[in-house]
């Protein structure tokens, strides 16, 4: 799922300054399973955003909404009403549901509530990590199930560099070195061939360095 | 001017902290009425936002009372509330309200006396942070005076 | 090894011969005053058969180790240029190998690089387009089929003598030499080991690297560094990734006076050199004096490494 942490609340308040009417809307989605930008978030921002301008004299009025989803046009369509009603939506959405909103709803500012950070999972409920970087050609193949990519800092896929320390990555001891998991699971899959085989160079034309991308389903289009 | 009489918020859980409350006034025990008691199953019912409404409705000061640790009656409840308590302590902090606002006490059903200790001390303790910049019935009052 | 030089180079002509071979290293400023490698290079020269210059240590921004390259070899020396592949794309890289060539440099060094995180601009952007394997063969393919990455032709192949570094003390341990063979079948032609202060370890790598025969596809040259003081020893035990200092050495420093401790340092890197002629595989040693340049000529000579041969 797509992970992301809402944008510290002074940044917020900035954004919203001179404004009296808004909607805080959620969604559904990936910020619901990681709790940061689905319904129950939506209340407790609105309550903050109340209190902090209620504390200066100066009230703001919200409306609070949770779509399913912000980034798909069937569910993006159902805000029409509530966004002809307010000044500005601030959206818990990750990154795109902000701009799927920002394209329908050309009259009204979309605010992004989140820093949208990364694609990932849950360890446990509440501790969400990074595993995919999306670069468009999957390795996981060759590497045991962990990604290289994205779980190496420095993206080796033919690592691990000198830095490796007991297991750890040279930047930060709680971040695991991807390379040390790599070769543990190799081993224990008996595929350590596919370490021995040097991994070629890269073609990052499927990442985002050739552009933005887009996937079509041909079946589907009428 | 009035003095200044908080309104503090108690949520309590039913097993425990509202028994050690039903106690303290079978034992005749004093404690302010500046506390309103809400009662719950359990802490572990407590999300951020039922404290949060507390403060934007304009308390003063708002705790939650639990079981002692490990002994919840549903095992993990207050557990549970503990960690939510410590993250909404930061979220009326961003607000700018004062973390001390907010608490979490553990007490059993027999202890009625540390039922009313808690109320008198968190009541001392928000009449020292004087109200909360939301609490308009007292500054409406004060206007009036 | 073939019978035809790859490069050249002052360094391959040395190892070729079969003499122990010395490689030092210098590190450029952080200005852009030339004079500052001007003078380094004055402490160095003839103290070793080519000098490794740093291409943004630690990430931290520093003289480009092209630039600087050029600058040593107009003082007569040799450098051994270094690439991370930290800061540069596939482009940026094929287009320095090609300058570098162009302005007389002969060796090059292929290196990951430490992360951005512990220079002075962790805010910048990660390039890592290769990885140090894929440079490696990236510099081989370029001179030896005369090829761009892109598999068009270069016009005027480069011709490098191709080296890496090699961290026998980093983990995991089992791994390290595999690894060494895997820049072995990227085209490799040597490689400098991180600084040995483990002997025992440093021998355990060897044994396995020599059972695999890579000491006969790949000069090796071991590293050594002096330490100045108890503390410089004590840093770099707790605070290098990839370091590893026994607590004997780490002892014999903190016992020795303070007003000593440099000379100790110095005595404890000559042994190291002494104990490193006598292990099989090693073709040289690559002395890393770290701001200290003007001890690698004490360093090589104590060691009875001087004068160096001309060939």
């Amino acid at each position: 799922m797509v992970i992301g942490e809402r944008k510290p609340f002074d940044e917020i308040m900035k954004m919203l300054e001179g404004v009296k009417k808004i909607a805080v809307l959620g969604c559904g989605g990936c910020v619901t399973v990681c709790l940061t930008g689905g319904q129950d978030e939506v209340r407790v921002l609105s309550s903050q955003l109340r209190m902090a301008r209620d504390k200066e004299g100066n009230p703001i009025e919200i409306i609070e909404k949770t779509l399913e989803r912000q980034c798909d046009p069937e569910y993006v369509e159902l805000a029409e009403g509530m966004a002809s009603d307010v000044e500005v939506i601030l959206s818990m959405a990750c990154g795109a549901g902000v701009q799927f909103m920002a394209e329908r709803y050309k009259d009204v500012p979309i605010y992004p509530a989140l820093n949208t950070t990364f694609v990932g999972g849950s360890k446990k409920e509440g501790y969400y990590v990074e595993r995919c970087q999306t670069c468009g050609e999957c390795k996981l193949y060759f590497t045991g199930g962990i990604c290289p990519i994205a779980r190496c800092s420095k993206s080796l896929l033919n690592g691990p560099c000198g830095g490796s320390t007991k297991g750890k990555c040279e930047i930060d001891p709680e971040v695991d070195c991807a390379w040390q998991l790599i070769l543990d699971r190799l081993k224990s899959l008996n595929q350590m061939d596919r370490y021995t085989d040097i991994m070629p160079i890269n073609d990052w034309r499927t990442n985002r360095d050739g552009g933005p991308r887009k996937m079509i389903r041909e079946d589907f289009q009428r | 001017m009035p003095e200044f009489e908080p309104i503090v918020v108690a949520f309590c859980c039913h097993y425990c902290a509202y028994g050690a409350a039903d106690l303290a006034g079978s034992m005749r025990l004093e404690y302010p009425t500046n506390i309103r008691i809400i009662r719950l199953p359990c802490t572990g019912k407590v999300t951020p936002i039922f404290l949060l409404r507390a403060f934007e409705k304009g308390a003063d000061g708002v705790y939650v009372a639990g079981c002692l640790e490990g002994d919840c009656h549903f095992i993990q409840g207050n557990l549970v509330a503990k960690p939510r308590v410590n993250y909404t302590k930061k979220l009326i902090q961003e607000v700018g309200l004062e973390p001390e606002r907010l608490e979490m006490f553990n007490m059993s059903a027999a202890m009625g006396p540390r039922f009313a200790e808690v109320a008198r001390e968190f009541v001392e303790r928000i009449k020292q942070l004087g109200p909360s910049p939301l609490n308009k019935k007292f500054h409406i009052q004060s206007d009036a005076a | 090894m073939s019978d035809e030089f790859k490069s050249g180079s002052n360094l391959e002509r040395v190892l070729k011969s079969g003499t122990f071979a010395v490689t030092g290293e210098c590190g450029p400023p952080r200005g852009a005053d030339a004079e500052v490698i001007r003078t380094k290079c004055k402490l160095l020269k003839d103290k070793a058969d080519a000098f490794n210059i740093t291409d943004n240590q630690t990430s931290v921004v520093r003289m480009s180790s092209i630039s600087s390259a050029v600058i040593m070899i107009q003082e007569g020396m040799e450098p051994v240029m270094q690439m991370v592949c930290r800061d540069r794309n596939r482009i940026a890289i094929q287009s320095d190998i090609l300058g570098g060539a162009a302005l007389g440099v002969k060796n090059m060094l292929c290196l990951s690089g430490d992360h951005q995180r512990f220079g002075d601009h962790p805010q910048a952007k990660n390039v890592f387009d290769l990885d140090s394997i894929q440079l490696i063969n990236t510099v081989k393919i370029m001179r030896d089929e005369g090829k761009f990455l892109s598999g068009e032709e270069i016009k005027g192949a480069p011709k490098l003598f191709i080296g890496a570094a090699a961290n026998p003390f980093a983990d995991p341990f089992e791994i390290r030499a595999p690894r060494l063979g895997k820049k072995v079948a990227a085209g490799v032609d040597f490689v400098q080991t991180q600084c040995i202060f483990n002997l025992k370890k440093f021998e355990d790598w060897m044994k396995q690297v020599v059972d695999m025969g890579l000491h006969e596809k790949v000069y090796i040259l071991g590293g050594v560094t002096p330490f100045k003081s108890f503390g410089m020893a004590r840093y770099m035990a707790n605070n290098v990734p990839g370091m590893d200092v026994p607590d004997e050495l780490l002892q014999r420093m903190k016992s020795t006076p303070k007003e000593k401790q440099a000379e100790e340092g110095i005595t404890i890197a000559v042994e190291t050199i002494k104990r490193l002629q006598e292990i099989k595989g090693i073709a040289g040693v690559h002395i890393m004096a770290i701001e200290w340049e003007e001890k690698v000529g004490e360093i090589a000579e104590k060691a009875g490494l001087l004068p160096r041969p001309t060939l």
